[in-house]
């Protein structure tokens, strides 16, 4: 048995010191429906924990047309689902983020602590991906910027040192006949991990796509961005055959293994068809906009 | 519908709330993890990580120094028994591989095969003194393909082992532990005369019964060479039956006292910690306690057996089969005790056959050692002979219920294992279905571009009978108490109350049934079997009568009469001969201490007139062809439940069962990986279904009385597990064009299988 400490910081300034005193011992602890199940697994043995969610930074949630989305990284998924700007601008976001757990999970986790956990298969990572969304990244020695999808480095790894903690993401506003959609597989209809999960953004013009990026989720060691697959459909109409075509690109990036939740072969295949289906989905929405 | 005229029942046929609903609602109930006692420590295994490896080495000294540690058992601590054969529920276990499968010798033979067991003043401490020991291993080869497991040079896992039930004795070493044939006619002439010939072949996968509360024991042992241990169990007589043989306690010295049990569905019908816990009891002089992990529930206790089958059946034009063959082999897990047995006596028994052959393997491989669930051994083989079935009816034009009301067993008809059918329901449940409001509406169009399609499978299961003993008590009131040795784990507390209530002339709530421990009432065979309700209904029937007959004494004593002259009707005596005497239980109740006394009806029975169970249901699927992925739309099962005591109850059976088949259909399944460990050891990834998975399952109750027994009882838990997968194959390939022989039919498979039709 070893002992565990716990701390919750009021400020932004206090958990930076405590992070810097405890280093790699520490871990922070937002909902803790991933850290805690992992503790009783002996997964992962922290020494110290840093309760994230009393630090006011981490608990922003704002929008406006100019700057787009400020979510703190704490920020419990209900909130987020619950908000107005939010289900207006970033459906897919909301399609995310209500896939993850209950409605009592909802209330705990968040999009910060989803993505520190580093798991390839995490619901929202992808979406945030789709939308460009931009990581704040905090030390006591300062700031910095860290876009989604190079956050995670490897299973459970992320690029954030030991003194470090995710502030906030900031996601651009959307133009104008922009729509986001997020899907996911799982063999039972609740209670499952991503088989793959699949995430797109795209801006219309008329007909024309002229910007649209595409994400993917539990097919590598960590979720991708699948730039070629979007930029293949930037300056053409989003149809069937378009939209075929970035599905074949989606599914040249994809690694997957098999494991117990499904075959690479069959994960591979699921690629296509979510690519597919998330394409079709945001593009009729955008057109409705 | 069928009902039996003779009976005009009050009681029976009425939907009573049950006896232990407020305290399960309410958070009362006890279960096997809120047993507490002083002083009480806490004990925890160490398993192993590999699926077949020789212990060259086991320390303990590090645990054992460990503060907060009491004590270490190892395999050392146990006696060598002899191979003895005890009954455990349907189907009967060596005592010496069970105890080899609760605490390994010299040999680890499936990952997560008990090693050492500690006990610490702490469940925490326990598990950090599990880390501190050393086992060294060398690892064996390891075979977990049940058909690979048969071959000659398969990895041997009990070099003792000689297969049982063949003509000659091999010496050959070995992993088929056992071979089954039922066979008569001649089955070339029979398929010479068949204008169609289906033949296939099936595989299916280890499942897990998937019990909300994990396995549990808490014992006690004294100075004077008595245990007693506390535990959620089907069969409280058959832990104390085995825990005596394991640790060679005289059984009178054992008393075991059945916790509140947290579903079983089979798999708590042998012992795992128990015998530990007592061990470990008498090693350190305190009770211990000891709960298992969802990881090792599903690690190291009985799922039910994978399995290979082939399948080939004739029929002729008009639609006769004329021919049968099976073949099966069964996956036992590490040690010997499939339910081969048992799925060869089911798998041809829905239907009329002259020529038949029944080929069954019991073969043992690295995986834990398998127990019962819900009619053990024979979901896999329906899952064969009604797609088989399926499909010779579509080849001949036939209507899939007309094929099986055409060849379907009825009255005489001889089973494979030999015995003639009594009265049974089999072509009722077929008409049930052909009538039904759900097989008479269309399916409906998909409105997605998802496919669909609609599903018929019938269903058998024998059925058990053994011991049972009941009492049943007057009390000072004129309320009656009826003690019994059967754990309740489908509502059987109620349905023994309202069969004494039936009796008694009571209402059922004025009847309170107690589960009793093994010291308290007379030996009972385990709940299993779909006995219940049948065997210790009947000792309850009988008891009532008993008490019954004592009343009408007893009411001869006060008004002088003779006995015969006395008649009890609706709660009260009356005297035949004298018209101004009659007392109602209650007053007669109040009499008794002058009267001669009170009053305690008893029962012990061994029921022969068994009356086994047949289903027929039908499903509809709709599929989605680009990810795989079935949804059931519609669900309906009706089956023939002889006599339904609580339909409330009988209903709630029926649509567990076609649950958990619905599970076993579409994504359980035990995953090991190339090295031979599970690595789904949780209920995120053993996808059991949830409540959003499935539909409200439609029940139609047929009530075809069972002529062996007073009330027409028949056992109804088990059977309607058997046809959802057959149903759900059949379904799908209406809806798809695909024929899948593979369990489960999860999304990747179904995707595959689309495909590759498709081309």
């Amino acid at each position: 048995m070893h002992a565990i400490t716990y701390e919750s910081p009021k400020s932004l300034a206090q958990a930076l010191s405590l992070l810097s005193a405890t280093g790699e011992k520490g871990r922070l602890l937002a909902g803790g429906t991933d850290l805690l199940i992992q503790m009783r697994a002996g997964v992962r043995k922290p020494e110290q924990l840093i309760d994230a969610k009393s630090i006011p930074e981490l608990q922003v949630l704002s929008f406006n047309s100019q700057d787009g989305l400020r979510v703190g990284a704490a920020v419990p998924c209900c909130r987020l689902i619950e908000d107005p700007a939010v289900r207006q601008h970033y459906p897919g976001l909301v399609e995310a983020a209500g896939l993850i757990g209950s409605v009592q999970i909802q209330s705990r986790c968040s999009l910060g602590g989803n993505l520190c956990n580093g798991s390839p298969a995490a619901d929202t990572t992808p979406a945030l991906i789709a939308l460009g969304a931009v990581c704040h990244v905090a030390s006591s020695k300062g700031t910095r910027t860290v876009a989604v999808e190079d956050f995670v480095v490897s299973p459970g790894r992320t690029v954030l040192q030991a003194d470090e903690l995710l502030v906030e993401f900031r996601i651009p506003a959307p133009k104008p006949h922009s729509a986001d959609c997020y899907q996911r597989f799982i063999p039972r209809n609740e209670m499952d991990i991503a088989v793959v999960g699949v995430g797109a953004a795209v801006t219309l013009n008329g007909d024309t796509c002229t910007a649209a990026r595409i994400s993917l989720g539990a097919v590598a060691p960590t979720p991708l961005f699948a730039k070629e697959a979007g930029a293949s459909l930037v300056g053409k109409p989003l149809n069937e055959s378009t939209i075929a075509a970035a599905a074949a690109l989606a599914q040249q990036i994809a690694v997957p293994i098999t494991d117990m939740r499904g075959t690479a072969e069959y994960r591979k295949h699921m690629v296509g068809v979510l690519t597919r289906r998330v394409l079709t989905t945001a593009a009729e929405r955008a057109r409705a906009k | 519908m069928e009902s039996q005229q003779e009976h005009k029942f009050k009681v029976i046929g009425t939907r009573p709330i049950r006896h232990d609903g407020v305290d399960k609602v309410t958070g009362r109930a006890k279960y096997g993890a809120d047993i507490s006692l002083p002083g009480m420590l806490h004990g925890k295994v160490l398993r192993s990580p590999h699926a077949h490896a020789r212990i060259k080495s086991i320390d303990v000294s590090a645990a054992l120094a460990l503060p907060g540690v009491k004590a270490v058992i190892t395999g050392a601590d146990f006696p060598d028994i002899g191979d003895n054969l005890v009954q455990v529920g349907e189907n009967f276990v060596n005592a010496r591989h069970l105890s080899q499968n609760i605490m390994a010798r010299g040999k680890v033979l499936y990952d997560g095969h008990a090693v050492a067991a500690v006990v610490a003043t702490s469940p925490h401490i326990a598990e950090e003194a599990t880390k501190l020991i050393k086992v060294e291993y060398e690892p064996l080869p390891h075979v977990q393909n049940v058909l690979t497991a048969m071959k000659d040079d398969a990895p041997i896992l009990h070099p003792a082992l000689r297969t049982g039930g063949t003509p000659e004795k091999s010496d050959k070493q070995t992993n088929v532990a056992n071979q089954v044939r039922f066979a008569r006619g001649d089955l070339a002439a029979g398929f010479a005369a068949a204008a169609v010939i289906v033949e296939r072949e099936f595989d299916t996968t280890m499942v897990h019964q998937g019990y909300i509360e994990p396995l549990n024991a808490v014992a006690q042992y004294n100075q004077d060479g008595h245990g007693t241990i506390w535990v959620s169990t089907q069969g409280p007589f058959a832990v104390r039956e085995l825990t005596g043989h394991i640790l060679q306690m005289n059984r009178g010295d054992i008393k075991v006292i059945p916790a509140e049990i947290g579903g079983g569905f089979g798999g708590k019908t042998t012992v795992y910690l128990e015998p530990l816990a007592l061990l470990l009891s008498k090693k350190t002089g305190r009770p211990v306690k000891m709960v298992m992990t969802r990881n090792e529930v599903l690690r190291a206790t009985g799922p039910t057996s994978g399995s290979h089958i082939r399948v080939k059946i004739g029929a002729n034009k008009e639609g006769k089969i004329t021919a049968a063959q099976v073949w099966m082999a069964y996956e036992a897990g590490a040690f010997p005790g499939s339910p081969i047995g048992v799925a060869c006596m089911t798998v041809l028994a829905p239907y009329d056959l002259e020529h038949l052959q029944i080929d069954g393997f019991d073969v043992v491989l690295n995986k834990p050692k398998t127990a019962a669930y819900r009619a053990p051994g024979t979901t896999n083989a329906a899952l064969g002979v009604e797609t088989v079935v399926d499909e010779l009816a579509e080849k001949l034009g036939v209507d899939p219920l007309e094929f099986r009301r055409l060849n379907g067993a009825q009255e005489g008809t001889a089973q494979p294992a030999g015995p003639q059918f009594r009265r049974i329901g089999f072509l009722e449940t077929i008409a049930a279905i052909k009538n039904s409001p759900h097989y008479q509406s269309p399916l409906p169009k998909s409105e997605n571009g998802k496919l669909r399609g609609r599903g018929v499978a019938s269903g058998f299961w024998i059925n058990a009978g053994f011991q049972s003993t009941a009492t049943v008590s007057i009390n000072t009131d004129g309320t009656a108490n009826v003690v019994t040795g059967s754990p309740d784990i489908g509502g059987t507390r109620t349905s023994c109350a309202m069969i004494a209530a039936e009796v008694l002339g009571l209402k059922a709530e004025d009847v309170h049934p107690v589960v009793a421990d093994t010291e308290s009432i007379g030996h009972t065979d385990t709940t299993g079997g779909s006995r219940v309700t049948f065997a210790t209904g009947y000792a309850v029937y009988e008891a009532a009568q008993d008490a019954v007959r004592q009343l009408k004494e007893r009411a001869a004593t006060l008004w002088k009469v003779k006995p015969e002259e006395v008649v009890y009707q609706d709660g009260a005596v009356s005297c035949t001969t004298n018209g101004n005497e009659s007392l109602t239980l209650i007053q007669l109740a109040g009499r008794l201490p002058r009267a001669g006394g009170p009053v305690t009806g008893r029962a012990s029975v061994q029921p022969r007139g068994v009356g086994p169970a047949f289903t027929t249901h039908v499903v509809d699927v709709e599929v989605d062809a680009e990810t795989g992925k079935v949804e059931i739309l519609r669900y309906t099962a009706a089956q023939d439940v002889g006599k339904a005591v609580h339909p409330g109850y009988v209903e709630g059976q029926i649509q567990g069962g076609v649950a958990q088949g619905v599970g076993w259909a579409l994504n359980e399944e035990y995953y090991y990986d190339e090295n031979g460990i599970l690595r789904n050891t949780g209920f995120l990834d053993y996808r059991m279904p949830t409540c959003l998975d499935l539909p409200m399952i439609e029940t139609i109750l047929v009530e075809v009385p069972n002529p062996g027994h007073p009330i027409g009882i028949r056992g109804v838990g088990e059977v309607p597990i058997v046809p959802p997968p057959a149903a759900i194959a059949n379904a799908l390939y209406r809806a798809v064009g695909v024929r899948m022989t593979e369990l489960p039919m999860s999304p990747p498979k179904v995707c595959k299988a689309i495909t590759e039709k498709r081309g």
